[in-house]
């Protein structure tokens, strides 16, 4: 496969936009739809301060990557959990993205729960009884929760996250199983900002999860590759390997679910009953049934033109 | 042959496959992972030759912010 922009051999293929790019023409169309979703949803301006929340993974260090090389005002800002699970997770993810401020000298804010409020995760969520056996909701209760914190007392005018359309589609999929109705009419990529509380915003919510390895390989940003060791078995890596299955027979698929559901709940149409269309509907002059077409109806008209080319044969 | 790569596991297939008939023969959504040989990133229309190593990346990672 070529690239389409020069004509080398293609290092990405994006079989949903139907477009493959050479690496170096990849580093570029990145930033640049990036910086087009920025605009389409109103995210920020470059007067604005960003803090990027970074969690030492792939989609968290791209995102920081992208908007310090659009011109953004964007810091950091890492979340100590203190997780371990065998891996040294916790240890290991600030080292990569304390690596990753310095070598391109950005300002990085480190919150530490033990050293804050004297436990690490994993222990809150065992001594409060909540979440099942799993520290995911304390967790990201508490991340929530410190974001807002140092966004709020440093000034921060926005906070962006690293969420990427696998991500959007999972939440988005597993909430439209049970139809979680509140939820889905929050879910966006734009959450904004009250009293006390910073604006929300997901730059990357539009590219897979798929681009978004393939860009940081293709810029060599070092990742932490290893998941938290209490990610495994979760129910979002189990939509989202759904959720691929379904994309590899039918590319595009996850972008239209993603995106036609955005379209629908900005038309503000989402579960509410049309009436509109029962106003104009009137007889089909042939076939009596009802028809919201000036004309004979749609199954009328098929079978007249159908009937009008036999008759030409 | 060809070697593939996942994590730990390493899995053997005919060279002159593509990329994508090899990531079906063991059993991996295309979607799921990304290919890269000798550090550079290779697409599933890509000819597998005798001896190649290919490093599979896995795409997904979970929990939530
Ligand atoms: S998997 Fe759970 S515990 Fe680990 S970082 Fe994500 S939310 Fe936190
Ligand atoms: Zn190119
Ligand atoms: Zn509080
Ligand atoms: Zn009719």
């Amino acid at each position: 496969m070529k690239c389409r922009k020069c004509g080398e051999k293609a290092s990405v293929n994006m079989r949903q936009h139907k477009l493959a790019l050479c690496k170096e023409h990849y580093l570029e169309w990145v930033p640049e739809q990036t910086e087009r979703f920025i605009k389409k949803y109103d995210m920020f301006t470059k007067e604005e301060k960003i803090l990027v929340a970074v969690s030492g993974g792939k989609d968290s260090l791209a995102l920081w990557d992208i908007l310090v090389r659009l011109g953004y005002q964007a810091d950091g800002m890492y979340i100590g959990l203190g997780i371990d699970g065998g891996i040294n997770y916790s240890d290991e993810s600030r080292r990569l993205t304390e690596k990753f401020a310095n070598e391109h000298n950005l300002k990085l804010h480190i919150v530490d729960v033990e050293k804050e409020y004297g436990q690490p995760i994993p222990v809150l969520a065992t001594i409060s009884h909540r979440g099942k056996g799993k520290p995911c909701a304390v967790c990201g209760l508490a991340k929530r929760h410190e974001m807002n914190r140092i966004a709020r007392d440093l000034g921060y005018d926005v906070l962006a996250t690293g969420h990427n359309l696998d991500d959007e589609a999972a939440v988005l999929f597993g909430n439209t199983l049970v139809w979680e109705s509140e939820y889905l009419l929050r879910q966006g990529p734009v959450l904004p900002g009250r009293d006390g509380l910073a604006r929300k915003v997901k730059p990357l919510c539009r590219f897979y999860e798929r681009e978004m390895t393939a860009y940081s390989i293709a810029r060599g940003i070092d990742y932490i590759y290893d998941e938290c060791p209490y990610a495994e078995g979760s129910q979002s890596i189990y939509y989202k390997e759904l959720l691929n299955q379904m994309e590899t027979t039918r590319p595009g698929a996850k972008l239209t679910f993603y995106l036609r559901f955005l379209e629908a709940r900005k038309s503000g149409d989402l579960f509410i009953e049309k009436n509109v269309e029962a106003a104009h509907l009137h007889p089909c002059p042939k076939c009596g049934q009802p028809t919201s077409t000036d004309d004979f109806c749609s199954f009328c008209r098929l079978i007249e033109k159908a009937a009008a080319q036999t008759a030409v044969q | 042959m060809a070697k593939l790569i996942l994590r730990n596991k390493e899995f053997e297939v005919h060279a002159g496959m593509t990329l994508l008939s090899a990531l079906k023969k063991i059993n991996i959504v295309p979607e799921s992972v990304i290919a890269t040989k000798n550090g550079e990133m290779i697409l599933e229309d890509e000819i597998l030759k005798d001896g190649d190593v290919i490093k599979l990346i896995m795409v997904i990672s979970g929990g939530s912010i």
